[in-house]
């Protein structure tokens, strides 16, 4: 028999609880008796009567609990006690207490109290508490989605240095898409899962790129977000080029899109030495059209919708896939001859009113190469086409509803549909708006159902002013709306619904080019 | 092509987990869908920090390390310490640097012209106990005389409940912290009603604290030296474990006080009427034990002074005037903010207008994690934090939100025996706009009167915002 104790100084525990613990100590192979119990003078007594006085208990303060053990063998016996610290420690069932009754997390802290193994924050609280809520975020090994706008651009270069020294994805500040692991967040659509891998510095540019993969019967690997600023020289490329190193890496990814305005140069330069690095092939959308470099791998795309299509084709090897017809995934190839032109003829004028900024810009970039000059933006390629607000123009307007002057007080346009179907009577009533030009982007976050919204409006518009209407509608059957009751929805109220935002834009400008031409 | 630069090989993406599980700040629309496409999430109930000095705030979060770093030793100092109770003295004989002219007082500083009702009718009390003056009248002008120096107990390593006066001839408790060999002192417990502590002054009122001296202190000084002493952290722990917060609820403490105490008043007697009465008297005063658990708590955290850059609050006490607060990393610097009005349960005849605005140093108990942060051990007075078990175990649950920590060895039951919240951060308590609750008597505004009333009060967030602009201040000088 080997006999072991142990004082543990300063430690209270209720007797009912020291009982419980003796008991489990004594239900131990091997342990023939055990005993847990504060030191008072009276215990001792009893251990003493009981014959469980073990060397070195005696030596204890009334204020300290003693253990003792008396079992078969050396090892069994610490076993034994170190059962019994474990369960003092514990104050027998500390902790224990169920998370459902935690009250609700207030911190980051305590959510992670709540669910110990996550792994990525999603914040969209106001920009200026924003960013301190991401360092905390990253500080506690969490990756960050940063949705949250007005955030200083200092402040994302130091988060997102912060972020990369310990091996955490930063998105943001100002992302409003992504898709990890399949799984959308914040504006995302249900997507397919698949070999293609994106890294976007563009929002509703991820969200177009992603979809046109999903309809073309392709998926996505990943879907990194970095904020429309990370190619900027203050940021210098370092989620782009850390997200596209992911992607590099990544046994999932096959084919690679990188999706961003045109970078800092310094930045485009290491982005194409990584892609020099890597033989899966990259696909890379600038917004513009651009001379690549050297490089096999590299697929330049000129737009949104012609990345996707590149992209699909190195994934597949098909090589018949094109932009706009025949995708097997309920693709729409808007027949041109069909539709009607308005008969008045001062009905010449584009009025696009976009919610996707990204989109929005697609657009005045086909319009500058279609029409050879730019178009009145809130949002110009030019500073000198900037126009204000909703003030009447008599040109072509591209307009972003989803910018900061129209959301103030009002959901973004993609939520709430008010402003544009506002915006579109109004225009349709002057005498020379021919073309309205619509995104309609779908998914989580977005109005459940915009056809709704939308086509009692476009069927009104086209009826009273023979205007033409075409919709670009960015979303997948999976999506909650279900892209094809949407599209349907549209169609029957008289618009021109089409595959891409390029497409769409295609058609617009060249209806207006024929209706200037007569 | 030439390409001039390498890829930079220190920006990489640790692979990702299989499993995404988020943590959702902001819209909630968000986490719906995270949550309608089955992963997992949980919501934040995000409030914007308690400050408008986002600078200070920035301060703080910069030197992160630093301040946890001096956290994890004040925690670390305040979870070994180990009150014992070693007996009773003249406050003239054992506290340092009090003198005959010095009257002790509960909370920050403040002058007679700032003092409120209750606390001037104490410091009449104390005077005439004193016998410096014979009339009320010549009490206060004495005391607003200048002649008079006037301090917070808390710079002299003592506690008072309310009013918490202490001039030099009265009897004090010694309690001291074992772990680190400090001591703090608090005067014996009057009992309800009429009574010094509440500001009250008429001839029943001093004439007990004569008795107190002359009787009780002795008596109890006796019996408690020839125990030795008596472990305050063990009784406090095991007073929580039956139905005492500490504060508000003593029965318990009281209870086992009285246990340990009376076979020691029987051998130490020099008579037996007076001992009757001193056993009498601690019996039929439930708050008795209050005086013990104060000095104990203060005895505790006193040990964690002075560690730099800490963001532990160390102290809360008011004065009724003000509410007082200071932190182990900013030294003996007090940073105030108005003393708000309890939300109490008031005796018959009493209201809310009656009330004196918060007053007291036996916030030290809550301080400790004792108190409101432990109302979930004391069911018997729910009733003051709205009727129900339940709504004390939100409180003491929202308590953790601002701690650093929880004690090892004070543990509630009704939580499954978790430890009491403990440590209150600055940080957190900005962070989560959430002040430490409080459980308190209430005292009547106008001198002589008494208490009114008892209930729950929350700090008001000026004091913790001052300092944290204090602590951030001290930081960013180095």
């Amino acid at each position: 028999m080997h006999t072991e104790s142990v004082i543990i100084k300063g430690k209270y525990l209720d007797s009912v609880k020291l009982m419980l613990i003796s008991k489990e100590m004594r239900s131990q192979t091997g342990v023939s008796d055990a005993v847990a119990i504060m030191a008072t003078p009276e215990n001792l007594a009893i251990l003493q009567a009981t014959g469980m006085m073990v060397n070195g208990i005696d030596t204890a303060d009334p204020a300290d609990i003693c253990i003792g053990v008396v079992a078969e063998t050396e090892d069994i016996a610490s076993q034994v006690i170190d059962l019994a610290r474990d369960r003092i420690a514990k104050g027998f069932a500390s902790g224990a207490e169920s998370s459902a009754a935690e009250s609700k997390p207030r911190t980051i802290d305590s959510a992670l109290r709540i669910m110990p193994r996550a792994n990525l924050t999603l914040i969209s609280v106001a920009g200026k508490y924003a960013a301190r809520e991401a360092r905390k975020a990253l500080s506690r090994g969490l990756h960050v989605m940063l949705f949250s706008d007005n955030v200083s651009i200092e402040a994302e270069r130091e988060l997102k240095e912060y972020a990369l020294s310990r091996g955490l994805l930063m998105m943001g500040a100002d992302c409003g898409t992504a898709i990890i692991n399949g799984i959308p967040l914040a504006f995302a659509n249900q997507v397919r899962c698949g070999n293609i891998g994106i890294v976007s510095a563009a929002g509703t540019g991820l969200q177009e790129v992603s979809c046109l993969i999903h309809n073309k019967g392709c998926g996505i690997s990943q879907a990194f977000g970095t904020g429309g600023r990370d190619g900027k020289k203050q940021i210098g490329g370092l989620m782009l080029m850390a997200c596209l190193q992911y992607l590099i890496d990544d046994a999932d990814t096959k084919v690679i899109v990188l999706i961003s305005k045109v970078p800092d140069q310094e930045v485009m330069d290491q982005i194409w030495s990584m892609i020099a690095t890597t033989a899966k092939p990259a696909v890379v959308a600038l917004m513009v059209p651009f001379a690549p470099p050297p490089l096999k791998n590299v697929h330049p795309a000129p737009n949104l919708a012609a990345a996707a299509v590149l992209a699909c084709r190195l994934a597949t090897g098909d090589q018949t896939l094109i932009g706009n017809g025949k995708g097997q995934n309920g693709d729409i190839y808007p027949n041109r001859k069909l539709i009607t032109l308005p008969r008045e003829p001062k009905r010449v004028r584009l009025c696009a009113l976009y919610s996707g900024g990204t989109l929005s810009y697609e657009a005045q970039v086909i319009y500058h190469q279609k029409m050879d000059r730019y178009a009145y933006s809130n949002a110009p390629l030019e500073p000198s086409y900037r126009i204000d607000g909703l003030t009447e123009s008599m040109e072509d307007v591209i307009l972003d509803l989803g910018a900061d002057e129209f959301t103030v007080g009002r959901l973004h346009p993609m939520i709430d549909y008010a402003l544009r179907v506002k915006v579109i009577e109004d225009f349709s009533k002057r005498e020379d708006t021919g073309v309205i030009l619509l995104d309609v982007v779908l998914g989580f976050g977005s109005h459940p159902a915009p056809q709704e919204e939308l086509a009692p409006v476009i069927s009104k518009v086209i009826t009273e002013h023979g205007v033409v209407v075409i919709c670009t509608v960015v979303g997948t059957d999976e999506d909650p709306q279900n892209r094809s009751q949407v599209i349907a929805a549209l169609k029957a109220s008289g618009a021109v619904v089409t595959g891409s935002n390029a497409e769409a834009c295609e058609i617009a400008m060249s209806i207006i080019q024929t209706l200037r031409r007569s | 092509m030439e390409l001039k630069n390498k890829p930079v090989g220190t920006l990489s993406i640790n692979a990702l987990d299989k499993d995404i599980q988020v943590i959702n700040i902001g819209l909630k629309s968000f986490a719906d869908t995270l949550r309608s496409v089955k992963t997992p999430v949980v919501e934040v109930d995000w409030q914007p920090p308690a400050t408008t000095d986002l600078k200070a705030l920035a301060v703080l979060d910069r030197h992160q390390d630093t301040i946890d770093k001096a956290n994890e030793k004040v925690m670390q100092i305040i979870q070994s310490g180990k009150p014992l109770l070693l007996g009773l003295d003249i406050a003239r004989n054992v506290i340092p640097g009090m003198h005959n002219d010095l009257i002790l007082h509960a909370g920050p500083p403040v002058t007679w012209e700032r003092m409120c009702g209750s606390m001037r009718g104490a410091i009449i009390g104390a005077i005439l106990y004193e016998g410096k003056a014979q009339t009320i009248e010549e009490a206060q002008h004495l005391a607003g005389s200048g002649d008079l120096e006037f301090a917070p107990c808390y710079e002299y390593d003592s506690v008072g409940p309310m009013a918490g006066i202490v001039t030099a001839s009265m009897p004090v408790f010694i309690v001291r912290n074992q772990t680190y060999d400090n001591y703090a002192y608090c005067t014996q417990n009057e009992g309800l009603g009429k009574v010094l502590r509440y500001g009250a002054y008429q001839p029943e009122v001093i004439e007990r604290l004569r008795w107190m001296e002359q009787i009780l202190y002795p008596c109890l000084d006796r019996a408690i030296r020839s125990l030795g002493s008596i472990d305050l952290g063990n009784l406090i722990a095991q007073a929580l474990q039956m139905g005492d917060e500490v504060h508000n609820r003593n029965r318990a403490g009281t209870s086992l006080l009285f246990r340990h105490l009376a076979p020691a008043l029987i051998r130490t007697m020099k008579d037996t009427e007076d001992t009757a009465k001193v056993l009498e008297f601690i019996n039929g005063n439930d708050h008795f034990f209050l005086n013990l658990s104060m000095p104990a708590a203060k005895s505790i955290l006193d040990a964690a002074k002075g560690i730099d850059h800490s963001s532990i609050v160390l102290t809360m006490a008011r004065n009724g005037t003000d509410f007082g607060v200071r932190l182990a990393g900013t030294g003996d610097a007090w940073f105030t903010g108005k003393a708000p009005i309890p939300d109490a349960l008031y005796f018959p005849g009493y209201s809310k207008e009656d009330a004196n605005p918060d007053i007291g140093d036996s916030s030290i108990t809550e301080t400790a994690g004792w108190g409101g942060f432990a109302i979930a051990s004391a069911p018997a007075i729910v009733q003051f934090v709205g009727g129900k078990a339940s709504d004390a175990m939100r409180y003491t649950r929202s308590m953790y939100e601002i701690c650093a920590g929880e004690s090892r060895y004070y543990q509630i039951p009704s939580l499954d025996f978790r430890g009491t919240p403990l440590g209150i951060d600055i940080r957190k308590v900005i962070e989560n706009d959430l002040t430490p609750f409080i459980d308190t008597g209430v005292a009547h505004k106008d001198p002589g009167i008494g208490q009114i009333g008892a209930g729950v009060v929350q700090a008001p967030i000026e004091p913790f915002n001052l300092a944290m602009t204090g602590l951030a201040d001290t930081l960013s000088k180095e």
